[in-house]
């Protein structure tokens, strides 16, 4: 179990993490999750706000049917426990931009249970991450200290908007372990179409749940469940990309361990990430610990989920990032890499499925996840937004399987593809690029290039390998058309070797 | 006062369509009534602007043959309702000059049904109380007093404010909230109807929320067909309260005056409680004679959890108010108040805007929530609600409607229980079951003590079964034959 | 579980009420007696009773997913102690 832990080396002996992360994803809605006002980003201060999600005296909330869809989707994308009852409960605490007062959560009763994810690393090998649990809940509005040295402003834009928030088991080793999950739940996330995933925009956000002990605790506590193995932990609040998840963890891991060297105790806190200092702070003193004061909110009924609906939710599933990957391995007999690549973007997955379509799956892989991925991120754009359709990676691929042009030739082809020159064909055609399969006319080079090297032809009868220079030969005097192939046979035969 | 103020909301509707006056008429007699009748404080905003322009609309529906149910009867609003463009302060210093931009689902039923608002009525602040005096307008004086003597008396709380103005024939109908007995008690010590319908009968979309699982608006009125009319416009399913029933609301009038013959009505025994004045012992005994007679079969029933509510109660609700209060911070609407820093600034909001009795309850909502209560108090009052609810459910079996007074006492003087906050809770000792339980109640007017002060009986029904509720309630009104009014004084 | 001044600091504090030292003490007291009395709940034998959370015996109602409401930062603002252009204005926030 404790393969890829990362082992931290202290003054005192080695430390291991132990993670778990909450990452709070905004469901794709038109609506918030109580109320009627709209979703969105970009909206001027408070013009989506209703009266509900300002709190107004006698407001009241009233669920959205679509959220709670989305909120089984996820879970059911998660391998998870659908529960049909759950429960809303309020979590209590005042802050400017919070304007009930509380926070509509799940507490008790969460609607999804518990699941699991698999989670490649970047060498290929993979590690499952449990999932705890899935809940609905309101996001908070936001407040903004810059605009006054004074005051600080509110927006409640954001207020009511639908968070699941997915609460994953303390089974993750290694700031890249982190990352690498965050990213396998985004993928799911946006294959499944419940929450876009856009982190700049913060709607996915991760809290990590840091903590560190002894080398070999967490195997304790991973054959036990005894969490007095792992050290105390620190949440850090709103991490909000893959560089400073790292960046954060490998900080408070440090911080911890220090202290824990120091003879120090870790207080259960909650920290905040500062990504231009690069370090957490404490986000609250020990002496203000929330006490959050959960109860059923009696405002809201039970929620009870019919099971044919779920069922209808499932049949409707796509496939989700783990079913596609073994697919396009089985299905194209591609390598778990490229397979991994592709199911990484589902743009280019799509782009790669019509364009390998009667040809060799392997070759348009070649061609679709490096020269067409590269020129394309150079541009900025998406394999949504491709200048070059897959029908034109499948003719050039077809070329190739042909023998019409060579590997060599066919990127010369491709940067004209690129250039905006049209088909494969027709580049081929124009530019005079076709490939020499005729036999006549390669021999008639070999013979006039032996004739004028006799020494090198000699010497190749001892050195079979200097036969290259030959080959280099030909080809430099066929502008590189000649078939590589029949080039060597040819060469071999009247060389005699 | 004028003839007109003294007819009932029946009467005056009557009397609108037979056009033997004008709305405009009734309402500018009531305007007058109000006006004269501030030694009440029985409203704390008067809007005679707005009621005679809505009494004039009236006047040109009735002209044009678009007259609604209601139209032209000008009724007192309870502060706790959101009137839209019309000042709503919950009678509490926090909430300022609060004006909302929306109209509760209950009074939109009402202005719908064309009647005509004349202002926003006093009450406990934030409905917390049973006396009216926790308001922050100052208290409501009871129309009635003591036979010969000067003593101002309560109204009762939270609805002190409908209840007085009520009974002073200041409005023909009044809307009310009940979260534990707020509309019954004061009714009763009033004279006057009020009935609390089944949880979920009408919205609380609006109405300014002391304990969500609790609150249930209802209203005041002078007699049971009166209440009937107005429950029925109040009542209605609202897509914008999620715990608002999806039901039909029946013609709850067309049910006063039916036979109660073979109906079971069932006397608790648990409701016989120590001290009780003799008077209120025998207007029970009464009570049941009257239906006796009436053709209906007596049983007696027990409901054994009773005692309990009270205390269940003071956890329920103190937890739910300590929650629902919290939006009341100072940052995006009413009372501010200065401080150093955030902190400060909350937390002096709140212990200026809010009276001493709703902190109380904020505090103890927060206790019996925090790390540690939870299970003790508020889980375990949980589970004491159920067992109430239970009781009830097994009484069903053997009755269909109970009988029980609505509260252990007539009327008392102002400022006579203020010192003991229990003292002052056990006043909804009788009506807080039917709140824990979810089940409509009312309190008919049935009879005064030795001194002369009304007392009222309670009925309850079954879950959506107002209509048992006003046959039988309509019987006890018609055999206890109760004519009594206040003295005019003010 | 006696409820004392420092019990009943620490929930004025959970409640964003500012109660004054000297009013600390009667003010515990006061709520010790309120709890005192409602102690006698104990009494009830609650043992697999389900908590009762609503007087409603019926499932949360569900809506669909469209744009009805918002679009009002004009009321959303207008009873606000302090507002510039359609933000709430609030005293400075320190984290
Ligand atoms: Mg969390
Ligand atoms: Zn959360």
């Amino acid at each position: 179990m404790s393969t890829n832990a990362n082992v931290i080396k202290g003054r005192t002996g080695d430390w291991e993490i132990v993670m778990g992360l909450e990452i709070h994803a905004q469901v794709a809605s038109n609506s918030k999750l109580f109320s009627g006002a709209a979703v969105g980003f970009g909206a001027g201060p408070n013009e989506q706000v209703s009266l509900v999600d300002a709190a107004f005296p006698g407001m009241l909330p009233v669920l959205n049917r679509y959220c709670v869809e989305q909120a089984v989707r996820t879970g059911l994308g998660l391998k998870a426990q659908i529960n049909l009852k759950s429960r809303f409960d309020r979590k209590n605490y005042f802050y400017p931009d919070l304007p009930q007062g509380y926070q509509i959560s799940q507490f008790e009763f969460p609607i999804v249970g518990e699941g699991e994810v698999l989670v490649e690393r970047d060498d290929g090998s993979s590690f499952t991450v449990g999932i705890e649990r899935l809940h609905l809940e309101q996001d908070a509005g936001k407040s903004i200290h810059d605009l006054d040295p004074d005051a600080t402003y509110v927006d409640l834009n954001r207020s009511g908007t639908a968070l699941m928030e997915i609460v994953s088991r303390p089974h993750i080793r290694t700031a890249a372990e982190a990352a690498a999950y965050v990213k396998k739940v985004r993928a799911i996330l946006v294959t499944l179409g419940t929450c876009d995933g856009d982190m700049e925009k913060g709607n996915l956000r991760a809290d990590v749940n840091v903590s560190v002990c002894r080398v070999g605790g967490y195997d304790k506590f991973r054959e036990s469940g005894d969490f007095s193995h792992l050290g105390t932990r620190c949440e850090i609040k709103n991490v909000n990309s893959y560089r400073f998840i790292q960046q954060a963890i490998e900080h408070e891991a440090r911080r911890q361990i220090e202290i824990l060297e120091d003879g120090g105790k870790i207080d259960q806190e909650t920290r905040l990430f500062d990504p231009v200092k690069v370090e957490t702070r404490s986000m609250r003193s020990k002496e203000e610990a929330m006490d959050y004061r959960y109860f059923p909110d009696p405002d809201l009924l039970p929620l009870v989920i019919d099971a044919a609906w779920v069922k209808e939710i499932e049949a409707s599933l796509p496939e989700l990032p783990d079913a596609k990957k073994a697919r396009l391995q089985s299905q194209y007999g591609l390598s778990a890499y490229d397979a991994g690549v592709l199911t990484g973007d589902a743009a280019l997955a799509a782009f790669f499925e019509t364009a390998a379509v009667g040809r060799n799956a392997k070759l348009v892989a070649n061609w679709t996840n490096n020269e067409l991925s590269a020129q394309l991120a150079l541009a900025g754009l998406s394999f949504d937004a491709s200048p070059i359709p897959p029908k034109d990676i499948a003719e050039l691929v077809e070329l190739i399987e042909k023998e019409t042009i060579s590997s060599k030739i066919a990127k010369q082809v491709f940067e004209h593809m690129w250039a905006g020159e049209g088909s494969p064909a027709a580049i081929v055609e124009t530019r005079g690029l076709v490939q020499v399969t005729d036999t006549g006319a390669i021999e008639a080079v070999v013979d006039r290039l032996i004739e004028a090297n006799p020494g090198q032809a000699a010497a190749v009868k001892d050195k079979p390998q200097a036969i290259g220079w030959f080959v280099g030969q030909v080809m430099k005097e066929m502008a590189g058309k000649a078939n590589p192939a029949a080039v060597n046979a040819i060469l071999k035969a009247k060389l005699g070797i | 006062m004028s003839e007109l103020t003294s007819l009932t909301l029946k009467g005056a509707l009557d009397g609108l369509k037979a056009k033997s006056f004008s709305a405009v008429e009734l309402t500018t007699a009531h305007v007058a009534a109000v006006e004269a009748a501030r030694a009440l404080n029985a409203f704390v905003l008067e809007t005679p602007e707005k009621a005679l322009e809505m009494a004039a609309r009236s006047d040109a529906r009735i002209a044009s043959g678009e007259a609604g149910p209601l139209e032209g009867a000008p009724l007192g609003i309870k502060d706790l309702f959101c009137t839209e463009g019309v000042r709503a302060t919950a009678c509490s210093k926090i909430l300022g000059d609060f004006k909302p931009p929306y109209e509760s689902t209950v009074t939109a039923n009402l202005f719908g049904d064309g009647a005509v608002m004349l202002g926003k009525l006093n009450m406990d602040e934030f409905a917390m109380g049973s006396s009216n005096e926790t308001s922050a307008f100052g208290p409501v004086v009871n129309p009635w007093k003591v036979a010969g003597g000067n003593q101002s008396l309560t109204p009762g709380g939270s609805s002190g404010g409908s209840a007085a103005a009520v009974a002073a024939d200041l409005c023909l109908g009044a809307t009310a909230t009940d979260t534990g007995g707020s509309i019954r008690q004061p009714a009763a010590f009033t004279g006057t109807v009020g009935i609390k319908p089944t949880y979920g009968r009408c919205s609380r979309w609006g109405v300014v929320a002391f304990a969500s699982s609790l609150d249930q608006a209802g209203p005041i009125a002078k007699t049971v067909e009166d209440a009937a009319i107005l429950l029925t416009s109040m009542a209605g399913h609202d897509p914008k309260d999620s715990t608002s029933l999806p039901v039909d609301t029946p013609d709850f009038a067309s049910f006063v005056g039916k036979s109660v013959k073979g109906l079971r009505v069932g006397v608790p025994k648990e409701y016989r409680v120590d001290g009780m004045p003799a008077e209120i012992e025998k207007l029970w005994e009464d009570g049941v004679a009257w239906l006796r007679e009436a053709g209906c079969e007596i049983v007696e029933v027990s409901l054994p959890h009773t005692k309990y509510a009270l205390p269940a109660y003071y956890i329920v609700a103190p937890a739910e108010a300590s929650s629902n209060l919290a939006r009341y911070d100072g940052m995006r609407y009413g009372f501010r108040a200065e401080g150093n820093n955030l902190t400060e600034i909350y937390e002096n909001t709140r212990a200026q805007g809010f009276g001493a009795e709703v902190k109380r309850r904020i505090l103890i909502g927060t206790y019996v929530l925090s790390a540690g209560y939870y299970d003790a108090y508020y889980l375990k009052a949980l589970k004491v609600r159920r067992r109430i609810a239970e009781d009830f459910d097994r009484a069903w079996e053997q009755c269909d409607v109970l009988l029980t007074p609505t509260a252990p006492s007539a009327a008392f003087a102002l400022g006579e229980r203020n010192a003991d906050p229990i003292a002052m809770y056990l006043n909804d000792v009788f009506t807080v079951t039917t709140n824990l339980a979810g089940l409509p109640s009312i309190s008919v007017p049935a009879g005064v003590d030795a001194q002369g002060l009304p007392l009222g009986l309670q009925l309850i029904g079954r879950a959506l079964d107002e209509g048992t509720v006003f046959s039988v309630a309509g019987a006890i009104e018609k055999a206890a034959g109760f004519k009594a009014r206040a003295e005019r004084w003010w | 579980m006696a409820v004392d001044a420092a019990t009943v600091r620490k929930v004025a504090r959970l409640a964003r009420i500012a109660v004054p030292q000297e009013a600390l003490e009667p003010l515990a007291r006061e709520i010790d007696g309120i709890m005192q009395w409602i102690e006698q709940l104990a009494e009830v034998d609650t043992d697999g009773v389900e908590p009762m959370t609503s007087a409603v015996a019926a499932v949360l109602p569900l809506r669909d997913d469209v744009v009805t409401d918002g679009a009002m930062v004009d009321k959303v603002v207008l009873n606000a102690p302090k507002s510039i252009s359609g933000f709430f204005v609030v005293p400075k926030v320190v984290e």
